[in-house]
């Protein structure tokens, strides 16, 4: 059953690594505006509409 | 038939902006609008294939009927570069404050700035800080101009040397963020590793509980020692101040559970409580976060620097220029337009000076001042453009020497939260039952388990839940007054408003509104003159004529083409000619006859030769005043401190009940000092003020409410900031926070209850792990709904 120490080992190191891409998204301010995203997804791509308006 | 459908056409609202249209002929592609620049909005986004924008939302734009401002000071080099976050040779970043956005098609059209102009490369928006952050290559287009098309589309960017924004800009660097993370994921690990001893294990697993012992407290170190950190540092403070704070209690607790722990894994004994020391560190983290809560787009810490103008006009032997408001000299000749604030002590050299001192010094009329006069900085010119030579400077001014008084700094305010309160007891008999415990097993002749019973009491009291209880339902009422538009600075502000007894109010801008004129017509006017003076008042965007048409109706029936010779002197008058007929609109001085005394402003008619009579339009008291004071009239003590005259004492002395103090012509620093004899006679005082003549006073106040009507205008000081719309709701408000400070109480008598429960079993010594694995998150969780709910049920109680 040595195994297990490897298993634990890997599954903290995995759980370091998404505590780490956490920190960087933080850090990169991936955090600081999470409404506008939200509305922004929701515009229509208007190429086509011009042609008729309204 | 016609005049039916005239009747439906004035219930229309202008396309744009959706206000309602007071005024006909602004009509374009089968639309209407309520004036022209919201008409040229349209057709600026029409032009360019814009008009999806009108299309994500009805009515998107804000009405526009404020004077451009004049944005000439942006070609100065060192004013732009205290402005731009980036530039090099090609492009220029640059993040600007626009309080107009509102809707989803606000993001859309900033976003889309390219299709109106090539040279803009990029822009993003961010709705909560009410940001927009354009690229652009300031070769082609230089930053004035970027200014002036967001000028022209109707989003004027604000612009301050010292504001809110660009601290903004800092990225989320927030260490309290980190540390929950760090917390949650050793919570989250910690929990797993621990389950095996949890669930029981076998003879051949045993093998593994010191390794899974060793790995949970190696989760518990950086916990200990990085996120638990502030606790610990906050707790010796306090005692070095000999004071108790909930923080030694809680410091206490962790450093017990991971001694326990150490202690019991390495000498293996037990499994130990790392994931209870996790848990527990993880949720007063959060409750901490909840509480530092902020808005992003309102400054409750503006000063004057914010209030004056960036920079202002001076004129030289070379031609005007602007120049930035800390490099003015002494014995500089500036230029104040129309509407612009006076940025210095100066004297006036050339033109007709109206100073409006309503928000410096809370008089209502403007003050007109003769050539050679020393106009005090803070006023803002209404009429023609003036001279004037600065004789102080900025930093010396009347005003600016007001704010750096003494005794308008910060004051050291001695408010106690309930928390606060409650942790000076708690934490001396928790070290009361601690001991008691260990001391009655050391009698009993059971030494070891008097170290169990005694760090079990430490383990199990640890004031989590109380630590949340006031967060969370502060934030939740925090949240609730946000949507009812009013702005409170931090949680502690509501505590401290549920502990008033005595308010007092300004009466400038604060129980009177400026936006809410009653304007009265002494004379006769017969139809055929109202119409003439309908016809001609459209024609000017000043306030008062426009209130005008508002008050003569449903007169029509002229079109403006038989309006000639039409001629405004700003801040005056106008002239025209009506049918052949000479109409002439403006102030006393404007119509060569003696003023009269009067309480607002005082608008003269002369049509032909005869002088027909005149409009007086005065601010008229805020919508629910009377009500408001109704209501509050019971529990409170009402107060008013004007800084303008008593002419209005007799409907004040109506509204305000008998043992009201009315006090009037009070400076800025006698306000102070009235609020402080309040507090001397042991009240807590409550301040409700708007401008900058009441700054002291909400400073000494134990709560300062800022009145505004834009709350993206400038403020004073303050811990909270009321929007005008919300004026009557006031009442409401005080009640609510009552209710939330009892909410905190009742929470408190649940965590007690959890506590008592657990204290039962640690005294005993025969608390487990997993007892406390569990007891702790369920109190918990106990708490954060029951003080949401609560605080909820208790807002729709009120309406709010």
């Amino acid at each position: 059953m040595e195994i297990m120490y490897i298993l634990i080992g890997c599954s903290v190191f995995l759980a370091l690594v998404f505590l780490c891409a956490f920190f960087w998204a933080n850090e990169t301010g991936q955090h600081n505006d999470t409404y506008t995203p939200s509305v922004r997804i929701l515009f229509d791509d208007d190429r086509a509409d011009e042609a008729n308006p309204e | 038939m016609s005049d039916i459908k005239q009747d439906v056409q004035l219930e229309e609202k202008c396309f744009h902006c959706g206000d309602k249209i007071e005024e006909r002929g602004y009509h374009l592609d089968n639309h209407d609008f309520c004036c022209l620049g919201c008409q040229t909005v349209y057709q600026v986004l029409h032009e360019s294939g814009m008009q999806q924008y009108y299309r994500y939302n009805q009515h998107p734009g804000k009405s526009n009927r404020t004077e451009k401002e004049d944005f000439s000071y942006l070609d100065e080099p060192q004013i732009a570069d205290k402005l731009i976050d980036f530039k090099d040779d090609k492009i220029t970043i640059i993040t600007f404050y626009i309080p107009a956005i509102h809707c989803s098609s606000c993001i859309w059209l900033l976003e889309n700035l390219y299709r109106l102009t090539p040279h803009v490369l990029q822009s993003r928006v961010d709705f909560m800080k009410k940001q927009a952050s354009i690229t652009f290559s300031h070769g082609q287009l230089p930053l004035k101009e970027l200014v002036y098309l967001l000028s022209n589309i109707g989003y004027d960017p604000k612009i301050t040397l010292q504001d809110v924004v660009k601290e903004g800009n800092k990225r989320n660097l927030n260490p309290l963020v980190a540390k929950i993370a760090v917390a949650g994921f050793c919570f989250g690990n910690s929990m797993l590793f621990s389950f095996p001893d949890y669930f029981g294990m076998g003879a051949f697993e045993k093998e593994y509980a010191s390794f899974f012992g060793y790995v949970n407290l190696m989760f518990g170190l950086p916990v200990l020692l990085y996120c638990a950190s502030d606790y610990f540092k906050s707790a010796i403070f306090s005692l070095k101040q000999k004071r108790l704070n909930l923080d030694v209690p809680l410091a206490l607790g962790i450093l017990v559970l991971f001694m326990r722990s150490a202690f019991e894994v390495i000498t293996q004994t037990g499994a130990g409580f790392t994931d209870t020391l996790c848990s527990l560190v993880f949720f007063i983290l959060i409750g901490k976060w909840v509480q530092q809560r902020t808005y992003y787009h309102i400054s409750f810490e503006r000063d004057y620097r914010s209030y004056f103008p960036v920079a202002v006009t001076v004129l030289t032997e070379s031609g005007d220029k602007p120049v930035q408001l800390a490099d003015v000299r002494i014995g500089d000749r500036i230029l104040v337009r129309n509407n612009e604030i006076i940025p210095a002590d100066a004297m006036l050299l050339k033109g007709e000076a109206a100073i409006d001192f309503s928000f410096v010094t809370g008089e209502s009329s403007p003050i007109h001042k003769i050539l050679g006069e020393i106009i005090y900085a803070g006023g803002r010119q209404i009429g023609e453009a003036i001279e004037l030579e600065v004789v102080k400077p900025v930093s010396q001014s009347y005003l600016t020497r007001l704010w750096n008084n003494e005794n308008y700094k910060d004051y050291d305010r001695h408010f106690q939260t309930f928390v606060n309160f409650i942790s000076k007891y708690f934490t001396v008999v928790l070290l009361a039952i601690a001991f008691f415990a260990a001391a009655s097993w050391v009698i009993d002749g059971n030494a070891n388990k008097a170290w169990g019973a005694f760090t079990a009491v430490l383990i199990i009291a640890c004031p989590c839940a109380l630590a949340l209880s006031s967060p969370f339902t502060l934030s939740a009422a925090l949240s609730i007054f946000d949507r009812n538009k009013f702005y409170v600075k931090n949680t502690a502000a509501i505590e401290q408003m549920a502990s008033i007894d005595t308010l007092v109010f300004d009466k400038t801008g604060t129980i009177s509104s400026p936006k809410a004129a009653s304007i009265y017509f002494e004379g006769r006017l017969s139809a055929t003159e109202k119409n003439m003076l309908s016809a001609v008042c459209r024609n000017s965007n000043h306030p008062l004529s426009r209130e005008i048409v508002k008050w003569l109706g449903s007169a029509h029936g002229l079109s403006n083409s038989q309006v000639s010779d039409f001629k405004e002197f700003p801040g005056r008058g106008m002239l025209a000619n009506v049918g052949g007929q000479q109409v002439q609109i403006g102030s006393a001085t404007f119509m060569g006859i003696g003023n009269i005394k009067s309480d607002g402003s005082v608008v003269f008619i002369r049509i032909g030769e005869d002088l027909k009579g005149y409009f007086t339009v005065e601010q008229s008291w805020r919508e629910g005043l009377s009500t408001l004071v109704e209501d509050l009239r019971e529990d409170y003590g009402l107060h008013l401190i004007s800084g303008d005259n008593d002419r209005r004492l007799d409907a004040l002395k109506l509204i305000f009940p008998s043992d009201a103090t009315l006090l009037f012509n009070r400076s800025p620093m006698e306000k102070l000092d009235a609020i402080q004899q309040f507090q001397g006679a042991g009240k807590h005082v409550c301040m409700v003020g708007d401008g900058l003549n009441d700054a002291g006073a909400l400073r000494k106040a134990d709560l300062g409410i800022a009145v505004s009507d834009d709350i993206n205008n400038f403020s004073p000081g303050c811990d909270a900031i009321l929007d005008g719309d919300s004026f009557a709701k006031l009442p409401r408000f005080f009640a609510f926070s009552k209710d939330a400070v009892k909410v905190i109480h009742m929470s408190f008598g649940i965590s007690l209850l959890y506590n008592i429960i657990g204290l039962s079993f640690a005294v005993q010594g025969t608390m487990s792990p997993l007892f406390a694995a569990i007891l702790m998150p369920i109190s918990t969780v106990t708490i954060i709904s029951f003080t949401s709910l609560m605080t909820r049920c208790y807002a729709k109680r009120h309406k709010l």
